[in-house]
C-alpha cells in the first residue's frame, strides 16, 4: 500500500493535496483496496457549490460496497473529474493521480493542518485493523 | 450450456395462443393513440415450454435439495397449499366484488388474523403488508402515529442493534424516523448499559429481532423491554425469526408492541425465487386503532346455526393504506391451510424440531468450525468460515464448494458482526439423514481447506455455471435485451 | 405433525449428540414466566379434512368461473393460457430462494432478465427492475426515486385525479413521515390544464394514469413537455395490457412508467399477490429501488446473469438505501413473463384490441338504452363510466340475481359521482354476455 508523503488524509480515507489556493481530493489506496473493484463514481456536488468540512460530495461503489465521500476541509468546487463516470476502475489503478475526484478553492486553509499526514494515517490504519 | 434468451428463440409469424375473432361490430381505433409496433417475441407453445423448463433446471430449490440458509426459514412448501389457493372460489374472485359474495374469503382472512393473534400474543393484525420489509414500514408508521396522536411530536429516534438486518435501518429512514445503532455485548445480546444511556424522551422505540441474527434468544429481553417502555418507547419485533418461538413464547407476552410475521418463512408459503412474500403485522391493544385499512372483522355476529357476517373495516386512526386491495390473499389462504394442518400440537412441534435440528448441526460442526457465540441456539447459528491456518480460504469459498455436494450454501457475510460469517438454519422439515449428509460435506470441506485449498478457491466444479463476473455486470450494465429490429439507444 | 420427518429414535439420537435430555432443555434462555403458553388453538386437520373444509369456504364466493364480470377498477378478468400455471408450478422455480448464488440460480435470474426485457420493450422504456409488490407501491417508489433525484430539495408531488384512488392513498401513507406536499387530485375536474398550472420549481414528480381510472386515454406529449420544463419527472401509471394496442408512454416522454401487472396472466385472487411494474430511463437506473438482474459471464466464459447494483440495497447501504424493498414478486414476474411470451407480438395485440372493441360495443348499447348515459365522450380503452338512473348498489344487486357482477360504484369513492358506475369489458365477455347485461339494465330501469 502506498501513502504519498505530500498528501493529507482523513479518517474516512479521503486524501487531499494542496496546489496553491486549490485543493484536490480523492480516496486513498487503502480505501480502494477495501472497496475492491470500483464500478461507479458519482460526484453529487456541482462546480460552484460551497461545502463545509464533512459534507458529502459524492459516492463510490464497488460490487460489494458503497461509500459516501466527504469534504476533508471546507471549500468551493472548481472542477470535477468527469473521466471517472466512464472509467471508474481508475480509482483502483491510480487512486492518487488519474482518479482525483474534485478540485476546490480552500475556504479555511488552516483546516488542512488538522488532517493526518502519511505517518499519522498509517498509524491510524494500523490501529483500525488490530 | 447457457439457454438462449426468449427473444433469440423468436421467429416472425409464430404464435402460442390464438383468440376467436371479434363477435361485436368494429369500433374505430383511438385517434392518434394506436401503437405501431409491439416488440414482443413470437414462439410456439412447445418452444416456450422447453425454454422455461430448461431454465428451471438451472435452479436449486427446496424440492430438489437442502437449503441450510440462515435467516430465511426455507422449509418445505406443502403441495396442498397450491391446490387450495387455486380453487376457483379463491383464485377467481375479484377484490372489489363486495363483501356479501366473498364471505368464505373474508372468513379465512379473519381466522388467519385470529391464529396470528393467538400465536403472537397480539390484540390486532393487519394482513395487508406484502413482505417483511413492507411490514416493517407499516409497523414503524404505526409507532410514529401512536406518538404523534398523543402529542409526542419529538419522539423520532429508533434504536436498532448492530446485528440487525439492513431492512431495519432502511425502513426507519423511509418512515421519517431517525436511526441510532446499538452495539452488541460479548454474548451477542444488546448492551444494556449503552441502551440506558440513549433512552430519553426523544425515543420512538427499539427494533429487535429475537432470536437475534446470531440465532440466540436475547437473554435480557425483559429488561430491554422494561427500559424502553419506562422511557415511553415502543418495542418493535422483527418476526423474521418467529419459527423457533411457535408455542414456546409469544412476543406479545414478552412486551413487544408491534411485530411483523413472514408467512413465506414461518408459515410455509413459497419463496418463489424472491417473492411474493406476505408480512402481516400484529399489534398490542393500544395500537389496534392505527392498523392500516382495511382489516377483516365480524360485522354481524352469528348465532347457533348461522355463521357470522364478515366485513372490511377501517380502524379509527388508521395510518392509511399500504398497498392495493387486501394484501396477498393468495398467500393468506396457503398459510391458513398450513396452520390448520398443524393444529395446536403441530405449531409447537415446528419450533421444537427447528431448534433440535439447529443445535444438532451446531454441536456436530463445532469442532471443525469456530462458533463465536457458542451457546444453545434457537433455530439457527453462525460460524466463522475461516481458519487462521488456512489464510487463503474465505466464507465465500466454502459456500461455493458446498454446491458441489448438492446443497445450497449457508447465508454469507451476515450478520456483519461475525467475521466471514456462515449462518445456518436447517428448519424442522429436514430429516436426520439430510443433516448428517450436510455435516459430512462440511467436515470434508474443512479438511480440504487445509489440504487442498485450491479445490475450494475454484469451486463450484459440478454446477452448470461457474462463478459469475459481478464486476463486468456492474460496469457494463446490460439490463435488457432488445428484439433485433429495435436499434438500441 | 405434518411435514416433520423425525422418528422417536431420531430425536433421541440427536438429543444425545447435543447432550441434553429433552427438547425442553434447549429453551433455558427464555424467561420461565412466559415460556410454553397454553395456546387456544384447535387440533390438527388431516389433508383430507382441510381440503373438504376449505372447499366449502371456496364455494361460498362468487367467482369469474360461474358469473359474468363487468368489474375492473384496477383488477381485470382476462384469459390465462394453461401454460402459465404449468410453468409457475415447476418446483425449481416455485420453491427456489432469492438468487443470491448465481451458479445455482440461473433459471430465476434469466427469467428476471427476460421479464425486465419484456417490460422495457412493452413500455418503450430503457430499463425495468425485477418488479415491486403491486402498482400502488410501484407508484410510491417512483415518488421516492424523484425525491432522490432532486436530493429531497423539491417537496411537491402532483397526482392526477385520474390515478386509481387506492394508488394515491398508498402514496400518501408511504410519504407521511417525509414532510411533502401532495396535491392535484383534490378536484375530480383537474385535467391537464389545471395540473399544468400547479407545476413549479418545487415540483419533483407529476403522475398521470393511462388509461386512467375511468378508462380514458389521452395524449400527454405536450403535458410532459411542461413537466420537464419545470425540471420535474413525469410518471405514467399504465395498464400494461392496454399497451398491446396503445402507444407506449415513452412516446409521451415519460421518465418513469409504473403499473399494476395483474392483467398480464395473474389470477384475480381477491386482490393479490399481483405485480408492480417499474420501468425508467437509463439515467435514473441507480436511483431505482428494487432488484435488478444484469448480463455477464461466468469463469468458464459462458453467458450468465447476476443480481447487480446491489450496493444500492439495504443490506449494504442500510439507512441510506434507495428503499427498504428487498424482494420482488418473483413468481408473479415469472407468470407474466410466460404470459407475455405466450401471447407474443400478435396475441397481446389481439387481446387488447378485443377488449377495446367489446367495451365500445357495450358502451354504445348501454348509452342507447335511454336511462343510462355515457359520462362523457372522451376516448377510452376497455372501461367507461355510465351515469345511472338508480343507485348503483341497487342495480348491482339486481344484476347479481342474474349471475352478473356489475361495475364499480364510483359514488363510494367520489362524492360527485353518485349514481355512476365504472364498467370493464375484456376479451372474456362475449357478445351474448354483453347483451344480457344490457337487457338486465334495461329491465331494472323499467321495473
Amino acid at each position: 500500500m502506498d501513502y504519498p508523503e505530500d498528501l493529507r488524509y482523513t479518517t474516512n480515507d479521503e486524501w487531499l493535496r494542496v496546489e496553491g489556493e486549490i485543493a484536490v481530493t480523492g480516496v486513498s489506496d487503502y480505501a480502494q483496496d477495501q472497496l475492491s473493484d470500483v464500478v461507479y463514481v458519482e460526484i453529487t456536488a456541482e462546480v460552484g457549490d460551497t461545502l463545509s468540512q464533512g459534507d458529502a460530495f459524492g459516492m463510490v461503489e464497488s460490487v460489494k460496497a458503497a461509500a459516501d465521500l466527504y469534504m476533508p476541509v471546507s471549500g468551493t468546487l472548481t472542477e470535477i473529474n468527469e473521466a471517472l463516470s466512464d472509467t471508474p476502475e481508475l480509482v483502483n489503478r491510480e487512486p492518487y493521480t488519474a482518479a482525483w475526484m474534485i478540485k476546490y478553492r480552500l475556504a479555511e486553509p488552516e483546516q488542512v493542518d488538522q488532517l493526518m499526514d502519511s505517518t499519522a494515517y498509517i498509524a491510524h490504519l494500523k490501529g483500525k485493523n488490530s | 450450456m447457457p439457454e438462449a434468451l426468449i427473444y433469440e428463440l423468436s421467429s416472425p409469424g409464430r404464435y402460442a395462443v390464438a383468440f376467436p375473432e371479434s363477435d361485436v361490430p368494429h369500433a374505430a381505433p383511438p385517434d392518434g393513440l394506436e401503437r405501431d409496433d409491439l416488440p414482443l417475441p413470437e414462439l410456439s407453445e412447445l418452444d416456450l415450454v422447453r425454454h422455461f423448463v430448461r431454465l428451471s433446471q438451472y435452479n436449486h430449490s427446496i424440492d430438489t435439495g437442502f437449503y441450510p440458509l440462515g435467516s430465511c426459514t426455507m422449509k418445505y412448501n406443502p403441495k396442498i397449499n397450491e391446490d387450495i389457493a387455486r380453487m376457483p372460489g379463491f383464485a377467481f374472485a375479484h377484490p372489489l366484488q363486495g363483501e356479501k359474495i366473498s364471505q368464505g374469503i373474508l372468513a379465512i382472512m379473519y381466522e388467519l388474523q385470529e391464529w396470528l393473534k393467538e400465536i403472537g400474543g397480539f390484540a390486532g393484525i393487519s394482513l395487508q403488508p406484502a413482505a417483511g420489509a413492507h411490514g416493517e414500514l407499516t409497523g414503524l408508521l404505526i409507532i410514529r402515529n401512536y406518538h404523534r396522536d398523543r402529542g409526542d411530536h419529538t419522539r423520532t429516534k429508533m434504536l436498532i442493534p448492530d446485528s440487525a438486518h439492513g431492512t431495519n435501518p432502511a425502513s426507519t429512514t423511509m418512515a421519517g424516523l431517525e436511526l441510532i445503532e446499538l452495539p452488541s455485548d460479548a454474548r451477542g445480546n444488546i448492551d444494556l448499559e449503552k441502551l440506558r444511556e440513549v433512552c430519553d424522551d426523544s425515543l420512538a422505540g427499539l427494533m429487535l429481532t429475537n432470536p437475534n441474527t446470531l440465532g440466540l434468544f436475547e437473554e435480557h429481553v425483559q429488561e430491554v423491554v422494561r427500559v424502553v417502555h419506562e422511557c415511553g418507547g415502543l418495542m418493535y419485533g422483527d418476526g423474521a425469526n418467529m419459527n423457533p418461538l411457535l408455542g414456546i413464547v409469544r412476543p406479545g407476552d414478552l412486551g413487544f408492541d408491534v411485530m411483523h410475521f413472514n408467512l413465506h418463512k414461518t408459515f410455509s408459503t413459497p419463496h418463489g425465487g424472491g417473492g411474493p412474500g406476505s408480512g402481516p403485522v400484529g399489534v398490542a391493544q393500544g395500537l389496534v386503532d392505527f392498523l392500516p385499512a382495511p382489516i377483516v372483522d365480524i360485522v354481524e355476529p352469528g348465532d347457533e346455526g348461522t355463521a357470522p357476517t364478515f366485513g372490511l373495516v377501517k380502524p379509527l386512526k388508521s395510518i392509511g393504506r399500504m398497498k392495493s386491495f387486501h394484501g396477498h390473499f393468495g398467500m393468506h389462504v396457503r398459510a391458513y391451510t398450513y396452520m390448520r394442518m398443524q393444529g395446536k400440537a403441530g405449531i409447537r412441534a415446528i419450533a421444537d424440531h427447528a431448534v433440535l435440528n439447529a443445535n444438532y448441526l451446531r454441536v456436530r460442526l463445532r469442532d471443525a468450525y469456530e462458533i463465536p457465540f457458542d451457546r444453545v441456539c434457537m433455530h439457527e447459528f453462525v460460524m466463522e468460515g475461516m481458519w487462521p491456518d488456512a489464510p487463503d480460504i474465505h466464507a465465500l469459498d466454502i459456500s461455493k464448494r458446498i454446491m458441489d455436494f448438492g446443497f445450497h450454501p449457508p447465508t454469507n457475510y451476515f450478520p456483519l458482526i461475525v467475521k466471514e460469517a456462515l449462518m445456518i438454519e436447517p428448519t424442522e422439515t429436514e430429516s436426520k439423514e439430510t443433516l448428517d449428509a450436510f455435516v459430512e460435506a462440511m467436515l470434508k470441506i474443512a479438511d480440504e481447506a487445509h489440504t487442498s485449498p485450491e479445490t475450494l478457491r475454484s469451486a463450484p466444479h459440478s454446477t452448470p455455471f461457474g462463478r459469475m463476473d459481478e464486476v463486468k455486470a456492474a460496469r457494463e450494465l446490460v439490463l435488457c435485451c432488445r428484439p433485433a429490429y429495435i436499434p438500441k439507444a | 405433525m405434518a411435514y416433520i420427518p423425525h422418528t422417536e429414535k431420531d430425536r433421541q439420537e440427536m438429543l444425545d449428540v447435543i447432550g441434553v435430555e429433552r427438547i425442553e432443555d434447549l429453551y433455558d434462555a427464555i424467561p420461565e414466566d412466559v415460556r410454553f403458553p397454553d395456546l387456544d388453538l384447535p387440533p390438527a386437520l388431516s389433508e383430507m379434512e382441510i381440503l373438504e373444509e376449505l372447499q366449502r369456504y371456496a364455494e361460498t364466493n362468487v367467482n369469474t368461473k360461474h358469473f359474468h364480470y363487468f368489474l375492473g377498477a384496477g383488477a381485470y378478468n382476462h384469459f390465462i393460457p394453461s401454460v402459465v400455471n404449468h410453468m409457475l408450478l415447476r418446483s425449481e422455480f416455485h420453491t427456489a430462494y432469492t438468487p443470491y448464488q448465481p451458479e445455482i440460480s440461473q433459471g430465476t435470474l434469466q427469467v428476471i432478465f427476460e421479464y425486465q426485457s419484456l417490460i422495457a420493450n412493452l413500455t418503450g422504456m430503457d430499463v425495468s427492475n425485477a418488479s415491486h409488490y403491486d402498482g400502488a407501491t410501484a407508484l410510491a417508489e417512483a415518488v421516492i426515486l424523484a425525491l432522490h433525484e432532486h436530493r429531497f430539495k423539491r417537496k411537491k408531488i402532483i397526482l392526477s385525479p385520474g390515478i386509481n384512488p387506492q394508488f394515491r392513498e398508498v402514496v400518501r401513507t408511504y410519504m407521511q413521515g417525509l414532510d411533502l406536499e401532495i396535491s392535484g387530485d383534490e378536484d375530480l375536474e383537474n385535467g391537464q390544464d389545471n395540473l399544468r398550472s400547479m407545476i413549479d420549481g418545487d415540483t419533483t414528480l407529476v403522475a398521470v394514469q393511462y388509461p386512467d381510472f375511468f378508462g380514458h386515454i389521452y395524449d400527454f406529449s405536450n403535458f410532459a413537455e411542461a413537466v420537464h420544463a419545470a425540471g420535474a419527472l413525469f410518471c405514467v401509471v399504465v395498464n400494461p395490457l392496454a399497451l398491446g394496442y396503445l402507444k407506449p408512454p415513452s412516446e409521451f416522454g415519460a421518465d418513469v412508467v409504473v403499473g399494476e401487472g395483474q392483467p398480464l396472466g395473474i389470477p384475480l385472487s381477491f386482490g393479490g399477490p399481483y405485480l408492480g411494474i417499474f420501468a425508467t430511463l437509463d439515467r435514473y437506473v441507480r436511483k431505482m429501488a428494487g432488484r435488478l438482474v444484469g448480463e455477464t459471464e461466468d469463469s468458464r466464459g459462458q453467458r450468465g446473469y447476476v443480481l447487480t447494483l446491489t450496493p444500492r440495497e439495504q443490506h449494504i447501504r442500510r439507512q441510506r438505501a434507495t428503499s427498504n424493498i428487498c424482494t420482488n414478486q418473483g413468481l408473479i414476474a415469472l407468470a407474466s413473463t410466460v404470459y407475455m411470451s405466450a401471447m407474443g407480438k400478435q396475441g397481446l395485440r389481439q387481446v387488447a384490441e378485443l377488449c377495446y372493441q367489446k367495451a365500445h360495443y357495450a358502451a354504445n348499447e348501454i348509452d342507447s338504452l335511454g336511462g343510462y348515459r355515457l359520462w362523457n365522450n372522451d376516448p377510452f380503452f376497455n372501461e367507461f363510466v355510465i351515469s345511472c338512473p338508480h343507485p348503483v348498489a341497487e342495480i348491482n344487486d339486481f344484476l347479481l340475481d342474474r349471475e352478473i357482477v356489475g361495475g364499480f360504484d364510483l359514488g363510494r369513492t367520489y362524492e360527485k359521482l353518485e349514481h355512476h358506475m365504472l364498467l370493464a369489458v375484456t376479451e372474456l365477455n362475449s357478445k351474448d354476455q354483453i347483451d344480457a347485461l344490457v337487457s338486465a339494465l334495461k329491465e331494472f330501469d323499467h321495473a
